[in-house]
């Protein structure tokens, strides 16, 4: 659905050029959730400023769609639909004349486009103020507005610029239901986050962006094995060092240390060591007290990769 | 077709957010006819004086304050595109296939039409005040007004995508529109200015839109003056279009 090839975007600035985009390579497929994570200021918005047409890139490749992002963006508008971070309504109009107007400005008939708003208004729960102006909406409201302005057209990829930022939790978990609903009817969704919790919870796979540049792509669970596997704690009664010594020689282990009568055992896979463990413990007759597993999160992601933590770097 | 269609649909929604704010239509109204009530009456003590052209006061005032009309109704109007920039409107409106021509043509018909509805209220109110218009003077005078609109209306979205704030825009606006409306005679006829005023004035376009509205008025009808004025006018338009069109074209940053 998007392929880049070393996309760059550099801003002229008193300073000199700034390399905003720095060779960005993309490849987002058909009807996934592609969370785009990173720092503010890392890039993330103007990656989707390039790729909605919005912003020409500096230079490098890149298809939308299927149409050439610099050749033909005429062609791109007709089937990505964007949300900004901003918003997109006007203070004195009301959300169903937004709607409608948006599907006309893609060449619908009135009466399509009339029918069409009222089906989002419908699903995305804007009945009550449709017909009142937006500035009296809600945050959680204009958000769903926004979001329902960009579908309007029934575009295949739709571009979400921190599509939750500035919600409160209950409207956050609403968002997140609406644009997995999104991936479930067949459209594409690339979103900016600079929120773990929701690149994490929401997206099929992650582009991790750093300074410019992607730093990490893949699924949630690829890109958190790469740092270090599983960690799996076991717990024992004044046996750690036994404990330690057995299961240090054991092939799936990679790393193991111990600390407070707690071993940490550091695998590849800890739903697969657990069991091992288990039995390897059985045999050699060593009580077990407790085992947990935990794993890296998308931070030990971001911190391997740049020697930030990303909640100290947003 | 679809730059027409495009145009059309924005006319109609920039029509409706004006609409939608009865306090601008009542300033677009009230403001004139405060002029037409407390500055008018003025003149009259004026008409005897040598230079002050003929025609009687109203004759002479009203046709140039349709002119000031569209100055200052033009000038304001970066103000709503500024605000809808920040609303992100406009960006949303370019992720789409609108027509970017459509973007400024639409919005700048929504200025026309209103300044012509205000002009028109002007005029007709005028007439129990001595006003005397023709059929032809008001129509050829609303094409003043419309050409006027469409080449100000234009340079003003140009600043406003330019400048991206009210703090700039503000400055420059009030700055370039007070010495385009003394150096245009709107308040005084510049028959009355001294000669290096008047030579000044000769730079300001304006000055020839309201020589040309008064002569609609005065029963001089269509003379050279008016001519002048609807060519300048036009030439105006033409370059304001392009530079706003221009603008509009163009990436937002």
């Amino acid at each position: 659905m998007i392929e880049t090839h070393d996309l760059r975007k550099t801003f002229k600035s008193r300073k000199g050029p700034v390399d905003a985009v720095a060779g960005v390579d993309l490849d987002v497929k058909k009807g996934e959730i592609f969370g785009f994570l990173g720092p503010n200021g890392a890039g993330k918005t103007t990656t989707l400023r390039m790729l909605s047409t919005l912003l020409p890139p500096t230079s490098g490749e890149a298809t939308v769609a299927g149409f050439d992002l610099r050749r033909e963006p005429a062609k791109v508008r007709y089937v990505i639909g964007y949300v900004s971070q901003e918003g997109s309504s006007a203070p004195e109009v009301p959300g169903r004349v937004e709607l409608v107007m948006q599907g006309r400005l893609y060449g619908m008939s009135k009466q399509h486009a009339v029918a069409r708003a009222a089906e989002l208004i419908e699903s995305l729960e804007l009945a009550d103020c449709a017909d009142r102006p937006t500035k009296t909406y809600s945050g959680g409201q204009k958000r769903r507005l926004d979001i329902g302005i960009g579908l309007m057209h029934l575009p295949q990829l739709l571009f979400l610029d921190e599509p939750t930022t500035g919600l409160d939790p209950q409207s956050r978990a609403r968002m997140w239901d609406e644009v997995r609903r999104l991936r479930d009817t067949g459209t594409t969704v690339f979103l900016t986050t600079h929120y773990l919790e929701e690149a994490d919870a929401l997206s099929d796979r992650i582009g991790i962006i750093d300074h410019g540049k992607i730093v990490a792509l893949g699924t949630p669970d690829e890109l958190k094995r790469q740092v270090a596997g599983d960690v799996v704690i076991v717990g024992t009664d004044n046996a750690s060092d036994r404990v330690l010594q057995l299961l240090k020689g054991q092939s799936f282990v990679r790393e193991a240390t111990s600390a407070d009568s707690l071993v940490r055992l550091y695998v590849d896979r800890g739903e697969t060591a657990m069991p091992q463990i288990i039995r390897a413990l059985d045999s050699a007759g060593i009580p077990l007290a407790s085992l947990s597993l935990t794993r890296p999160s998308l931070d030990d992601v971001f911190l391997r990769q740049t020697g930030r933590s990303l909640r100290e770097a947003a | 077709m679809k730059f027409l269609k495009d145009t059309w649909l924005m006319f109609q929604r920039y029509l409706m957010v004006f609409l939608r704010n009865p306090a601008w239509v009542a300033i677009g109204v009230i403001q004139p006819l405060l002029y037409l009530v407390l500055f008018a009456p003025l003149l009259k003590s004026l008409v005897h004086l040598s230079g002050f052209p003929a025609g009687g006061a109203y004759n002479v005032f009203v046709p140039g304050l349709l002119i000031q009309l569209g100055l200052f109704g033009a000038s304001g109007v970066g103000f709503g595109l500024i605000a809808e920039l920040r609303a992100g409107v406009i960006e949303r409106f370019r992720v789409t296939p609108v027509s970017r021509f459509a973007l400024l043509l639409g919005r700048a018909l929504r200025d026309i039409v209103t300044m012509m509805v205000q002009s028109l209220i002007l005029l007709l109110l005028a007439i129990p005040f001595g006003l005397k218009p023709t059929v032809v003077g008001i129509i050829v005078m609303l094409g003043l007004v419309a050409l006027i609109g469409l080449g100000m209306s234009s340079l003003a979205y140009a600043a406003a995508l330019a400048l991206k704030s009210e703090d700039s825009y503000a400055p420059l606006i009030f700055t370039l529109s007070l010495p385009l409306l003394l150096l245009s005679g709107v308040l005084l006829p510049l028959d009355l200015a001294p000669q290096w005023l008047q030579d000044i004035a000769k730079a300001n376009p304006l000055s020839y839109a309201v020589n040309a509205a008064r002569d609609l008025f005065n029963g001089k009808g269509f003379d050279q003056a008016v001519f002048e004025g609807l060519a300048i006018m036009a030439a105006l338009a033409v370059v304001g279009v392009l530079i706003g069109a221009r603008r509009f074209t163009r990436a937002i940053a």
